[in-house]
């Protein structure tokens, strides 16, 4: 299986440096419409750079990246996010002070119909899409199990809700793209296997791509249909799963270090 | 269209504020006065904490803008009003037609300024954005103190006294309408998300940019029909009435209430005002006691005066609006 | 000539003064990261306890104005341990909002305490040294006093170069601003090192308060305000927690001020110090020596 034909994200020479290392190397990737790809490589192979160079959060030095036809080049996160790119964080960053249901509501905000004026005058149409958006919120909480968490302050979830919470919150703002930076980290067997189920259910009912960095193989390959192995910023191999894995250079990069100390797989790793 | 509950709230103050004022001459003027500045801080504090409460932006420079509604109300009623139509100087014209004008003039160009002192939040942060903008105050004031127009250092006096309980009780409603308005919306959880996080913000398509230029634009907008207030109240300005000290005062109430929590907000407001006139008995000791008890309640309660569950279980009854307030459970769906 | 001369000379006297306050802001930043409103205030007290000092044993001599700089730093140092000690340290797990706020209790509780204690009113400051006035080639005229402030300056910030760089304390100080839970981890005793970082700061903030008073020569409970906020100013300017920034700053804001302050915008001057700040800040956001902390996603 190769990259999509007309993709929707394009990533094409990609490269960037922070003082002398480059965390990135002269990347290609391509993810398709609705397609499940992985991201995989070792700790510090450059995986969340890619995610912060796709949402803006950083610019690359050379390259570009187009997402629906258009470039990415020179947007704000925020303007990238309105064109429907939508993420998680590796290291968790909800809204820790605002309620679980406000942690969703907020990202209804980029299909507002209604401005400040609304919300001064509170009249009828203010009212009405405040109250869809309300039963929305709770349906995609219901789904990700988290409606009885509503009222809860975001901080004070468990680790594992906390992972989903930044998942309902990304597909509020009903992305066609979602990355999903490792979001099996610190959760549990069980966890883990509704945390796939979840996101294939996603995938087949808002019809959107995912992008996965996620370190557990069992959860890469019960989610993707295709695989990218990032190591030391440069792409090593690219395919299906099973070959991908089976791969001598991705095995000696990747896999063969878990059993070696370099690496301890399911620790959450920091940033 | 049907206003919102919240809406017939703000018009009950108004009425409440219209009969208070035909009856003030039965009011002891003393506590008339105190009633007034009362209000006026509520104004300022509430709509700084709209800046630093909501939107966590560190603002020291919330005098600056109460200087510049100040300064433009004033001179509207004195020199333009009556520069364009000479009618307009007859004192009842100017108390019941001019002074809103002149408000809403003030309360418009402090809003401009607040895009300029809100320009270097989108790049400072906590401290440094505390001190710059408590640098944007301070040039304010000095211009101000050069322009000779509006009285230069000695500043303007004889300001037609048009400040009542009425204009200054509708003012507060209003701008506490106004706050927990836009807050307790979709749109304006936006606020809270830029306080809590920019990146995540940013991430879920806020335009940080756009929602603290917007903050600022609206609190100086209300410190601005403020300080109108102030200076038809006070009939006299001068530079140094909007100094520094002033904007630590402001800051001080939307700490003490507890950031971000309007009703606390108001509360401490309406304490910090009354304090050194409870305190007057003690007239030497007066400013001694009034820090040592500042310093004494931060270390006692570091959490802010009011802790927002106690109030709202207090208040429910009455907050009750259209929409759930958001710090509250939404209601099942 | 002459005129810039002794333009650059009153400036850099001044500066000087900007610089000894902000060192004290500058490193208590360093350790706590908070701003300590009631530093100006300490060296209001430093110019206050020159002033009673003198009153008790009044000074004539060289040795006799060193004598009474050294009690007035000696008695600031324990004042700022003591500010620390009751009103900053129990709130040291508490946000830093809650910290400023505190501070500026303690910054208005030693103003008023001042006001009540000392009167409103300006005081005369005495002569703590012999006066003399130096003419240099050229119509350059020097005063003692701006010698003092131009002579104690440098070996001052020398000997806290010395203490930052060479001692055990120093080390930990600097320690305890690259990384304040490491520094604890190897052992390093943060209440201690706190308490040594408000006695240095304090000590200085005192002989800028001395310093200032001989060239100014009147005092009053509110005179640390503006100063205050101006070396705040410089302290930002240079880098808040860098402590050559706080001295670079400093004199920077000292020299432009002067100059600013002779020319015809002389009205002006406050306005100017914070606009320059305001600029350099939005080209520079972590100041001249800062270092920008920039934040992983
Ligand atoms: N903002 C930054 N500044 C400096 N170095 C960075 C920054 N972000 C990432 N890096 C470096 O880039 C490399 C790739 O990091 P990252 O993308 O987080 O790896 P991964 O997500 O694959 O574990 C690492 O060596 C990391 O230290
Ligand atoms: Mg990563």
């Amino acid at each position: 299986m190769n990259a999509p034909a007309s993709p929707l994200l394009e990533l094409r020479g990609c490269t960037i440096r922070f003082g002398g290392l480059t965390a990135v190397s002269g990347l290609d990737l391509a993810v398709g419409e609705r397609e499940l790809l992985g991201l995989i490589g070792p700790n510090g192979a450059g995986k969340t750079t890619v995610f912060n160079l796709i949402t803006g959060v950083y610019r690359p030095a050379a390259g570009n990246i187009r997402f629906a036809g258009s470039s990415l080049a020179g947007l704000r996160p925020c303007q990238i996010a309105s064109l429907g790119i939508a993420r998680t964080f590796q290291n968790i960053r909800l809204f820790p002070s605002m309620t679980v249901f406000d942690n969703v509501r907020v990202a209804f905000h980029l299909h507002l119909l209604s401005g400040i004026a609304h919300a001064l005058w509170r009249g009828r149409t203010f009212r009405a899409e405040e109250e869809s958006i309300e039963s929305r919120v709770m349906e995609m909480l219901e789904i990700f199990r988290l409606g009885r968490h509503r009222g809860a302050a975001a901080h004070s979830l468990p680790y594992g809700d906390q992972r989903r919470l930044e998942i309902v919150r990304a597909l509020a703002t009903r992305p066609r793209l979602l990355l999903l930076d490792e979001p099996a980290a610190g959760m549990n067997p069980s966890e883990k296997s509704e945390l796939m189920r979840l996101i294939r259910f996603v995938q087949e009912r808002y019809r959107i791509a995912v992008l996965l960095v996620e370190h557990d193989m069992h959860v890469v390959r019960g989610v993707c249909q295709r695989l990218v192995v990032l190591d030391y910023g440069v792409k090593l191999a690219e395919g299906v799963p099973e070959d991908v894995l089976r791969h001598p250079k991705v095995v000696a990069a990747y896999l063969g270090e878990q059993n070696t100390p370099r690496r301890a797989p399911a620790a959450p790793a920091e940033s | 269209m049907m206003p919102g509950r919240r809406f017939l709230l703000l018009l009950g103050a108004v009425a409440a504020g219209s009969v208070l004022s035909l009856q003030s001459h039965r009011i002891n003027p003393y506590f008339l006065d105190v009633a007034v500045t009362v209000a006026i801080n509520v104004i300022l504090a509430v709509s700084l904490n709209l800046i630093n409460g909501y939107t966590g932006q560190f603002s020291l420079g919330h005098a600056g803008f109460m200087a510049i509604g100040a300064y433009i109300a004033a001179s509207t009623t004195m020199f333009w009003a009556p520069g364009l139509l000479p009618a307009a100087s007859s004192p009842g014209f100017i108390g019941m037609a001019v002074f809103p004008a002149a408000l809403l003039a003030g309360g418009l160009a402090a809003g401009l300024a607040g895009i300029l002192v809100g320009a270097p939040s989108l790049r400072l942060k906590g401290d440094y954005l505390a001190i710059v903008t408590l640098g944007f105050g301070e040039i304010i004031r000095v211009i101000f103190r050069n322009l000779e127009s509006v009285g230069g250092a000695l500043g303007l006096n004889g300001i037609p006294a048009c400040t009542n309980l009425f204009w200054t009780i509708s003012m507060a409603a209003l701008t506490i309408y106004a706050v927990t308005s836009m807050v307790h919306s979709t749109y304006g959880r936006g606020f809270t998300a830029v306080q809590d996080d920019e990146i995540a913000a940013e991430a879920i398509g806020i335009n940080t940019t756009r929602y603290k230029i917007t903050a600022f634009v609206v609190g100086a907008f209300f410190a601005g029909i403020a300080g109108g207030l102030y200076g038809h109240f006070k009939l006299s300005i001068d530079p140094r009435g909007f100094d520094f000290m002033k904007s630590i005062e402001i800051a001080l109430m939307v700490i003490l209430g507890g950031m971000g929590n309007t009703v606390g907000v108001i509360i401490a407001a309406i304490l910090l005002t009354l304090l050194p006139e409870l305190l007057r008995p003690v007239a030497e000791y007066r400013m001694m006691l009034y820090s040592f008890l500042l310093i004494l309640l931060m270390l006692t309660c570091p959490q802010g005066l009011f802790q927002p569950r106690f109030f709202r279980r207090l208040l429910s009854p009455f907050l009750r609006g259209s929409a759930a307030p958001a710090e509250d459970p939404p209601r099942p769906a | 000539m002459t005129e810039f001369l002794q333009q650059l000379l009153n400036g850099l006297s001044l500066g000087a003064v900007y610089a000894l306050i902000a060192l004290g802001y500058t490193m208590v930043y360093g350790v706590l990261r908070f701003i300590n409103f009631a530093h100006s205030d300490v060296f209001m007290v430093g110019a206050f306890a020159g002033y009673y000092l003198n009153r008790w044993m009044p000074s004539d001599s060289m040795a006799g104005g060193l004598a009474i700089l050294a009690g007035s730093m000696a008695f600031c140092a324990l004042l700022g341990v003591v500010i620390e000690r009751l009103a900053y340290r129990p709130l040291r797990r508490r946000s830093r909002l809650n910290v400023l706020i505190t501070a500026i209790g303690v910054s208005l509780l030693l103003e008023y305490t001042g006001q009540f204690l000392f009167g409103a009113a300006p005081k005369p400051f005495p002569q703590l040294f012999p006066v003399r006035t130096f003419q240099f080639a050229g119509g350059l005229i020097v005063s003692t006093n701006q010698l003092a402030v131009l002579v104690l300056t440098p070996l001052l910030l020398a000997a806290l170069h010395f203490i930052v760089l060479k001692t055990r304390f120093g080390t930990a100080m600097r320690a305890i601003s690259f990384h304040p839970v490491a520094a604890t981890l190897v052992g390093i005793n943060l209440d201690r090192v706190i308490s040594f970082t408000f006695a240095l700061g304090s000590a200085l903030a005192a002989a800028g308060g001395i310093l200032y008073s001989l060239n100014y020569q009147s005092i009053d409970p509110l005179m640390g305000v503006l100063p205050g906020l101006k070396a705040f100013v410089a302290a930002v300017v240079g880098g808040i927690g860098n402590i050559p920034g706080a001295a670079l700053g400093g004199l920077l804001l000292g020299i432009i001020e002067t100059f600013v302050n002779g020319s015809r915008w002389s009205t002006a001057t406050d306005a100017i110090a914070f606009a320059l700040l305001i600029l350099i800040l939005l080209f520079r956001p972590a100041g001249l020596l800062g270092k920008l902390e920039v934040e992983k996603v």
